[in-house]
């Protein structure tokens, strides 16, 4: 299952090369081009059904998470870091991480409740305070094994329970898996680029560079998305919610999603019956935001299946609210034609 | 030219969705540019031909502006919103908002946790729309309102909301109008999403690629009791931006505008604006850089309901664009 082979793949941003792997292995008998650019951006393009109908349309998925760099050695054999991209303090005490490219095991120690003093429990702890314990005794021990600016991302594996699954990266591990679907399906009656971008979570970086080069007519983002579900003492917007589909952007920090996009998904979701959902507007930012300000401008939306607590070791997503996505995603495809591109004024 | 102010600071348009005010400018300038297009993000884009010898010039004035797009209907049908750009929550209270719908709204804010001495933040606020509940809220998450009120004529001083940015939206119309017999090639791009991620100016100056640029836009005054220090006051004549704190405005396209001025001998006032931006500074980064200027309009108030200019600044901002259209362009 493809979406369990790229959430346990590594590929912390600036370090995609894994990741990219196992998406060309996966598309490559399925696209007329397979190439990559100079920054690790993958393009997969894939032509249309005869002749097309002109558009150039691009879906953009990021194939790196959020994880940590290796910054330096302290003299008992740990190891200094800081993230890459943005990961809550309070979510590193007590993980288990995946070092370099050896993957070597790392903890992040906590001192044992045994020994607490009073106040300790009681505040955060900051990440330039954590260490990475490989189980090395010495600095030179520890310089043998790992080289400062290497990775370390979360260990977690793929689980399935019911209809929901648990794992790592699912933002954007879960667009990847799910733009690798549509490449993997019939032609659109248009030409498509499908991009699988690189540094998303330190700046937009890969897309930026990836829409200047394709140009396209109109674009998509698939992303895995903030899902704050639980129940709380407030009457206030969960962002989204799993389980009701894939949600739409509306307006983000990045972008203002073009309204004739947004009103096609939703006719064809309406006409389908397929469930979907609106974003929480005002949350996050996507490459979206990025292709929509390239050149002349691309009129962008960003789609995303639901995540209960991205950024953090352990992320939980609906099966169905995944499906849902691919089966938006490829309806509103099959329809979509330059009229849907057309102004009234 | 005051009917014109009117009518476009009343219109409706926040960031992202400017279809109305667009269309309303685009019936303005019928019959009077060569070519008038939109371009992808949205764009409005009328071109006046020269007679070939001069150099591309690129005017943008914004037509969106700021407002707030529900994020959350509660139980009760109050709607909990996002901002559109700079929305100042000393604004808010008691203010009243229209969606694109037509839909009216109240601006609302909590009173239990409200800490005395301190502004609250824009979480604390809401929008009444009148509903009663949820499923019977007019409004749905997603729609996003602009401020409602109406153009106020003072004589010399017009108020209204959203002067920033369509006063400067009525003067490219009246220069689009006015314009005769000008050498260069000028596009009069009316932009979107300014507010927000200056995504209109640089997406359309990508595709123009001009020569020389110059936003239209309002800028502050320091003539209002216990300002902010700056020199710019209301009444002493359109504003010659030198710096903001987005851009350094290209020497060689302030010194003509200066030029211009004086040519003519229209008041002008050099401006130094120490919080806030324009369309100038995404145009100036793009492609190999595009050398570029801004005409302000004095305005006091900004991102406030009640946005103030002086007309004769307004008047003098018209006569100032149309001498430096009319004449050779060298920086």
């Amino acid at each position: 299952m493809i979406l369990k082979e790229l959430a346990e793949a590594i590929g912390v941003s600036g370090n995609e090369d894994a990741v990219r792997k196992i998406i060309a292995d996966a598309v490559r008998d399925h696209v007329d081009e397979l190439r990559s650019d100079t920054i690790g951006n993958l393009f997969a393009v894939k032509k249309a059904r005869g002749k097309g109908n002109g558009l150039k349309v691009m879906i953009a998925a990021h194939m790196d998470e959020v994880g940590l760099m290796i910054t330096g050695f302290d003299s008992s054999g740990g190891l200094r870091f800081r993230s890459v991209g943005g990961i809550d303090d309070r979510v590193l005490p007590g993980k288990l991480l995946l070092v370099g490219p050896d993957k070597i095991p790392g903890v992040i120690g906590v001192k044992p409740v045994h020994l607490l003093k009073e106040d300790e429990g009681k505040q955060v702890v900051k990440m330039d305070s954590l260490v990475i314990d490989i189980g090395a005794s010495s600095k030179e021990e520890a310089e043998k094994l790992v080289k400062v600016g290497q990775a370390a991302a979360f260990a977690t594996r793929y689980r399935k329970a019911g209809r929901t699954v648990t794992g790592k990266a699912f933002d954007d591990r879960a667009g990847c898996a799910a733009l690798v679907e549509l490449l993997r399906g019939e032609r659109f009656p248009f030409e498509l680029h499908g991009v699988f971008t690189v540094q998303e979570e330190v700046g937009l970086r890969g897309a930026q560079v990836a829409a200047s080069a394709v140009e396209p007519d109109c674009a998509f983002a698939l992303e895995g998305t903030v899902c704050d579900d639980l129940p709380k003492d407030q009457d206030v917007s969960p962002t989204t919610e799993l389980g009701k589909g894939p949600a739409i952007s509306l307006m983000d920090r990045s972008v203002f999603a073009d309204r004739r996009l947004v009103d096609h998904l939703i006719a064809t979701a309406e006409r389908l019956g397929i469930p979907y959902q609106f974003k929480q507007p005002g949350v996050g930012g996507t490459g979206a935001g990025a292709i929509a300000r390239s050149k002349s401008g691309a009129p962008s939306v960003p789609v995303s299946v639901p995540c209960r607590f991205i950024h953090s070791p352990v992320a939980r997503l609906s099966l169905d609210d995944f499906e849902n996505t691919v089966r938006l995603m490829r309806e509103s495809l099959k329809r979509l034609t330059p009229d849907v591109l057309k102004r009234a004024a | 030219m005051k009917e014109l102010i009117k009518k476009l600071t009343e219109a409706y348009g926040p960031s992202g969705y400017e279809d109305q005010i667009r269309q309303l400018i685009r019936e303005e300038i019928r019959g009077y540019a060569d070519e008038i297009r939109t371009d992808p993000l949205g764009s409005l884009i009328a071109l006046k031909r020269g007679n070939g010898k001069g150099k591309k010039v690129m005017l943008a004035a914004h037509m969106d502006e700021i407002g707030v797009m529900v994020t959350h209907i509660d139980e009760k049908g109050f709607c909990r919103f996002a901002p559109i750009g700079g929305v100042f929550p000393l604004t808010l209270l008691g203010g009243r908002v229209v969606f694109g719908n037509g839909v009216p709204g109240v601006i609302g804010m909590e009173r239990k946790q409200l800490e005395p001495g301190k502004t609250p933040s824009l979480n604390q606020f809401f929008v009444d729309v009148g509903a009663s509940d949820k499923p019977s809220c007019p409004v749905k998450v997603g729609d996003a309102a602009g401020f409602s009120r109406s153009f106020e004529d003072l004589g010399d001083r017009l108020v209204a909301k959203t002067m920033d940015d369509r006063i400067g939206c009525a003067i490219l119309i009246e220069a689009v109008r006015q314009l005769r017999r000008s050498p260069h090639e000028v596009y009069f791009v009316f932009t979107v999403q300014e507010e927000a991620t200056l995504a209109g100016a640089r997406t359309s100056a990508y595709g123009v690629n001009p020569d020389m640029a110059l936003a239209v836009d309002v800028t502050g005054t320091g003539d209002t009791p216990e300002s902010n220090h700056m020199a710019v006051s209301l009444g002493e004549g359109p504003a010659i931006k030198v710096k903001d704190s987005g851009m350094v405005a290209h020497g060689g396209v302030k010194d003509l505008m200066v030029r211009r001025a004086e040519g003519a001998r229209l008041p002008y006032q050099l401006e130094v604006l120490t919080a806030g931006t324009t369309d100038a500074m995404a145009i100036q980064m793009v492609r190999e850089g595009i050398p570029s200027g801004c005409l302000s309009v004095p305005c006091r108030y900004i991102h406030s309901p009640s946005e103030m200019v002086d007309y004769g600044d307004v008047q003098n901002a018209v006569k100032l664009l149309l001498a430096i259209l009319g004449k050779p362009i060298e920086l």
